[in-house]
């Protein structure tokens, strides 16, 4: 009888353990929400103060941002954001695409494993380290190119205005050092993607006489359209929140101008930079700006996830 | 309608499948997108070797005992270390791994044992992605308000916790992985051996998976150690060694931001000297992530 209670507590006690142990792994998993619930319902409401007057001080509308006379147009860092992460995405998609078509359709399976650790070694380097690199090394290196540019193409109508006067610090520099960080990210999501192409459908390229190229034209690119996109989002959305190296390369000049070696700003840079010396509303718009990254940001990655899954079930037969 | 007789055969001459029937323009472009494709990797690979060629040529000659544990001096004067931002980097990132990582890796038992596909298990899954997303910016914009107006003053503390924010989503995405990658079989046999799901869950399936999990830990960790931004936001300014995370601090990131914006030669040749101790320190957890992957990889898929 003795032995009959002890084993039913024991019973008890393990089932008590179990059901403890459930609920420790579901609220680790909560927390999760939790923050992300947080980081919205803070920031908007610390940005309040200069959201809810966006009439007078033009947060969403004006280019002016002066905040000794309280005007807070956030429309130059948008901008700025802009033009560093779409010229850091145009340029570092070919080249990612390049790199994933070697690793999945060329390279002899011996290099293959120390060439995707060099692409994860270039995630590893951090970002302030690409930034100081970009100020000492890069920019200088690049000025003559630029001038180059401009004057070669300076003088043509519509091409000469992205190519104006050269300034040490500016757009171009900034969206060089982004493409370089954001290559490996996009490189192992194409990666992924041109793996998950039907070997029978190469097959049947090679079959037909193909040649290299025209096997990944026809076989590989049309499976994996909807995956690219993705990747190039997700790619797209570390270059727009990208804070340090932009900051450290885009040269802090508060501006809209189409010319890309002009200096400028962006929402991380300016939030960085500014934070320290900021107060009352001054502080709260730099939050509002930062609500305004994290939405776009959150959009962005949701769609690049729509996309990249929608194709990944288009490929295995809507089985996940 | 003549037979085709086996001589017959033999004589005619064998079709020619050989490259050479290809014409000049398919062969051309053939061979055009596969130097792309090689031109593509040496340009990802040019700016990391240059990287690591600059940070260790300028860095180098800093780097000392004094270096590495000396007090943080003025930006004018040559001399003086990285001794705070070096304890502040050890410190705060070691903080934030004690918290992320636990949080993590139950979260993924969730997601793995429990949950699986059901909605609650979805969503954080998707949700889980999108804060990896996360801005690092936006990520320390939260916690200051969060952790520092409340305690009304930075803390390395509070520069950890966002660390540990920004590492949460990664440790747990990688966990959930490796965990996948533990065979059922091993769940069925514990379970048909009397075990209760916690009891399997922690000592059959996590150290089936553990190597995995250690080496996805190791890369979240190299990545939070280069983490500026929490820093400089959160962390407030240090120029003296402190083990009191309670206190302000500092960290390498956040003291190559500074310096390197700096006017005075002495501050950049430090912010070289920190940036080589840094990518040392970064490139020792890749590494041991790496090895620790490699060496105890689950073999079936």
């Amino acid at each position: 009888m003795t032995t009959q209670s002890s084993t039913l507590t024991q019973k008890d006690r393990g089932r008590i353990t179990d059901r403890a142990f459930w609920l420790l792994c579901i609220a680790a998993g909560i927390t999760v929400l939790v923050i992300l619930a947080a980081i919205l319902v803070s920031t908007l409401q610390q940005s309040w103060p200069a959201m809810s007057k966006a009439g007078e001080n033009g947060f969403f509308t004006s280019k002016l941002w002066d905040p000794n006379i309280g005007k807070f147009g956030i429309l130059p860092f948008v901008f700025g954001t802009l033009v560093t992460s779409l010229i850091a995405v145009a340029l570092a998609v070919p080249v990612s695409i390049g790199i994933a078509l070697f690793l999945t359709e060329l390279a002899p399976r011996r290099i293959k494993g120390s060439i995707v650790t060099l692409i994860d070694l270039l995630a590893a380097v951090p970002s302030v380290v690409f930034g100081l690199w970009g100020i000492y090394v890069l920019a200088p290196a690049m000025t003559p190119v630029y001038k180059w540019l401009h004057d070669t193409l300076g003088g043509i109508p519509v091409l000469g205005a992205l190519f104006g006067e050269v300034s040490a610090l500016n757009f171009m520099t900034a969206g060089l050092v982004l493409a370089i960080m954001i290559v490996p990210i996009i490189t192992s999501i194409t990666r992924e993607v041109f793996d998950t192409v039907p070997d029978s459908d190469k097959q049947a390229a090679w079959a037909l006489g193909a040649t290299r190229w025209e096997m990944i034209k026809g076989a590989v690119f049309p499976h994996s359209f909807g995956g690219l996109v993705g990747g190039v989002m997700l790619g797209l959305g570390r270059a727009m929140g990208e804070t340090i190296a932009v900051a450290l390369l885009i040269g802090n000049s508060i501006q809209i101008t189409a010319n890309l070696f002009a200096p400028g700003t962006s929402i991380p840079a300016a939030i960085v930079n500014y934070f320290g010396e900021a107060g009352g509303d001054y502080t709260s718009a730099l939050i509002g700006m930062g609500v305004v990254l994290f939405v776009v940001t959150v959009i962005v990655n949701l769609l690049a996830q729509a996309i990249v899954r929608r194709a990944e079930i288009r490929m295995r037969g809507a089985k996940a | 309608m003549t037979a085709v007789t086996p001589n017959e055969l033999s004589a005619r001459p064998a079709l020619d499948l050989t490259r050479r029937q290809l014409s000049v323009r398919r062969r051309a472009i053939d061979l055009i997108s596969k130097v792309l494709m090689c031109v593509a990797l040496l340009i990802a690979v040019v700016p990391l070797v240059l990287v690591i060629f600059y940070v260790i040529q300028k860095g180098a000659g800093l780097i000392s005992m004094e270096f590495l544990t000396g007090d943080i001096t003025s930006p004018r004067r040559a001399g003086g270390g990285m001794g705070p931002a070096v304890v502040g980097t050890l410190l705060i990132t070691g903080a934030a791994s004690v918290m992320s990582i636990p949080l993590g890796v139950l979260g993924a038992v969730y997601l793995n044992e429990y949950g699986k596909s059901n909605a609650l298990a979805r969503f954080i899954r998707m949700m889980a992605d999108v804060m990896t997303g996360v801005p690092s910016i936006v990520m320390a914009l939260f916690i200051y308000i969060a952790v520092v107006l409340t305690t009304k003053e930075k803390s390395g503390l509070a520069a950890a916790i966002a660390l540990a924010a920004l590492m949460l989503p990664v440790v747990l995405r990688s966990s959930e992985e490796m965990l996948k990658l533990v065979p059922d079989e091993l769940r069925q046999a514990s379970a048909a051996l009397g075990a209760r799901r916690w009891k399997t869950t922690v000592s059959v399936v996590l150290p089936a998976a553990i190597s995995g999990i250690t080496s996805g830990i190791m890369l979240a960790i190299a990545r939070a150690a280069g983490e500026t931004t929490p820093i400089v936001v959160c962390a407030g300014v240090a120029s003296t060694i402190s083990w009191n995370l309670g206190e302000m601090q500092t960290a390498l990131p956040a003291q190559i931001f500074l310096n390197a914006s700096s006017p005075f030669t002495p501050a950049v040749e430090r912010a070289w000297g920190a940036a080589l101790t840094l990518m040392v320190i970064v490139l020792v957890f890749t590494i041991i992530a790496r090895l620790i992957a490699s060496r105890f990889a689950i073999k079936n898929r």
